[in-house]
């Protein structure tokens, strides 16, 4: 796409596309300008400043960049399986993969337990040498790795798959072994969509909830994150959870800004 | 071509707005206001508490086969859910709670003098149990169990009825350990007994009665909480401002009626 037909395509979007276009740009954005209306603004430093608030946010972030760093470690080399393996059925396997992503958090939760808990299939080996994972923030961390680690390896998969591949060959020809190859060429390019994937599934940990309040529990400062508050406060006291949700709501739109440049360059990779 | 089938979308645009305007929970209740003549038939909704699902859902088909053409719709969840949904205006005909507190948030948060002319009558009563795995991990055999460093055990979160009442319970008892978890109604905290992830768990006594489904499989095995530091939660049940008052009130006199007492004794809770 050169800059000079960019402006010449804009021209033409015909009304039929532009008003319902419009009306899904105001159904996706009014519920979020309601919440910054709904604010109560007045006391939102009382309110963000409880201590249950902190710790929520505070066990929020960590759990969420350290479930990314897992995300990136074990999704890395499972987008690289998809995109470069000879195995067979590699069509089902990405299937799999993307199972998370349609699936109900709260059935990703159950079956957390399941494999985890205490009587699960792994669960009871680990609960004999003295590991329980149900109710600690390794628990948090577990189901949000799982719910966000199909973001990582679907946007690492498209962009290996559409990667030119004489790069990778030029640097082999010129004597670079495998592992030059992969440190010197195809990471470096693979960079922004790594970063990007990195993103997407960094926002969907932080906004974890169904798996994480059937896997986890809910404790304060342990595996009660800021969704899991969010929901807590709701009923107790509505306006502090909007308050809550801005706060989400800011911390997401920053990673998204910070990230922006990187993200758009990464989704064109 | 083009101009035909924009003024295709725009109309199905307009015609979804305002559909999702008139389409409000009022104006769908004067839409059946008047049902037509040859089917009258009226949909209640009533929101209960989740400890109330057997009682109430065994009730609920009762109302229904005496009063034909009569549909009663149930919603279980914490009180104080509930509550939060009666009070922004989620169309209910009929709230029953798990203690007068959440009651009253309902009440408080309906519209205008709405709240105030609306009396919850007390239906029936319960106490707490210590529920404990049928295989019983830890070893508990009392509330002094909950003390010791290698119990897991889960409670209602403390906005929740029964979690209100297991805070008190367990400050009574003098257990200072903290549960590892706040479960946000007492069916969760039933389930994560019954699947062995807690060595134990603070319910209501009618949840691990001799006949409750989770005690007849073997799952859960109930301990009974002393008197001295037991508490006991009232239950009230009250009519919301509808236009279903004459069916709404029909449901509950027949919760409250001899039958409504016996359904509600069987499902292990204590009838004033």
């Amino acid at each position: 796409m050169s800059g000079t037909d960019a402006p010449d395509r804009r021209r033409h979007v015909p009304w039929t596309a532009a008003v319902p276009g419009v009306v899904g740009l105001t159904f996706l954005v009014l519920p979020l300008v309601a919440l910054v209306v709904r604010a109560p603004w007045s006391r939102l430093g009382s309110v963000l400043t409880g201590p249950d608030v902190l710790s929520s946010l505070w066990l929020s972030l960590w759990t969420s960049t350290v479930a990314t760093a897992v995300t990136v470690a074990l999704g890395l080399p499972l987008a690289w399986l998809l995109a470069r393996s000879p195995v067979p059925g590699l069509r089902w396997l990405r299937a799999v993969v993307t199972l998370p992503l349609v699936l109900p958090p709260v059935v990703g939760g159950v079956a957390l337990l399941a494999v985890f808990g205490r009587t699960g299939l792994v669960g009871r080996w680990l609960d004999a040498w003295g590991i329980t994972l149900p109710f600690t923030p390794a628990a948090v961390v577990l189901a949000q790795t799982f719910v966000a680690l199909p973001f990582l390896v679907l946007t690492v998969d498209g962009a290996l798959r559409a990667a030119d591949g004489r790069y990778d060959e030029a640097a082999t020809c010129l004597g670079a072994s495998r592992l030059t190859v992969l440190r010197r060429v195809t990471l470096p390019l693979l960079a922004p969509s790594v970063a990007a994937g990195a993103v997407l599934a960094w926002a969907r940990a932080l906004g974890e909830f169904g798996a994480t309040v059937t896997f986890a529990g809910s404790f304060p400062g342990r595996t009660q994150t800021l969704p899991l508050s969010v929901y807590r406060a709701l009923d107790q006291d509505p306006q502090a959870a909007v308050a809550l949700s801005l706060v989400l709501l800011a911390v997401c739109v920053t990673a998204l800004a910070l990230m922006r440049g990187r993200w758009s360059s990464g989704v064109q990779a | 071509m083009r101009l035909r089938a924009g003024i295709v979308v725009a109309v199905l645009a307009v015609a979804v707005v305002v559909g999702a305007v008139t389409l409000r929970p009022g104006a769908a209740r004067s839409l059946d206001a008047h049902p037509s003549t040859s089917a009258p038939h009226v949909t209640i909704t009533v929101l209960a508490a989740a400890s109330l699902s057997e009682a109430f859902t065994r009730l609920a088909a009762d109302v229904e086969r005496d009063n034909p053409g009569l549909t009663v719709s149930l919603g279980f969840g914490a009180s104080s859910t509930l509550a939060a949904q009666v009070a922004a205006g989620a169309p209910a005909d009929v709230i029953a709670t798990a203690d007068q507190r959440t009651m009253g948030r309902a009440l408080d948060g309906l519209p205008g003098a709405a709240g105030g002319s609306v009396t919850p009558v007390v239906f029936a009563r319960n106490t707490l149990a210590v529920a404990v795995p049928g295989s019983d991990p830890g070893h508990v055999t009392g509330m002094s169990s909950l003390d010791r460093d290698d119990v897991t055990f889960a409670v209602c979160a403390p906005e929740v009825p029964c979690g209100a009442a297991a805070a008190r319970v367990l400050a009574a008892a003098g257990v200072g350990r903290q549960p590892v978890t706040y479960e946000k109604d007492v069916t969760a905290v039933l389930t994560k007994v019954r699947s062995g992830e807690v060595d134990a768990g603070l319910v209501y006594a009618s949840d691990v009665r001799p006949g409750a489904p989770a005690v007849r499989d073997g799952s859960v095995r109930a301990l009974l909480i002393p008197p001295a530091v037991n508490v006991t939660n009232d239950y009230p049940v009250a009519v919301l401002p509808s236009s279903h008052q004459a069916q709404a009130r029909a449901f509950v006199d027949a919760l409250l009626s001899a039958h409504g007492r016996q359904v509600l004794a069987d499902a292990g809770f204590l009838v004033p």
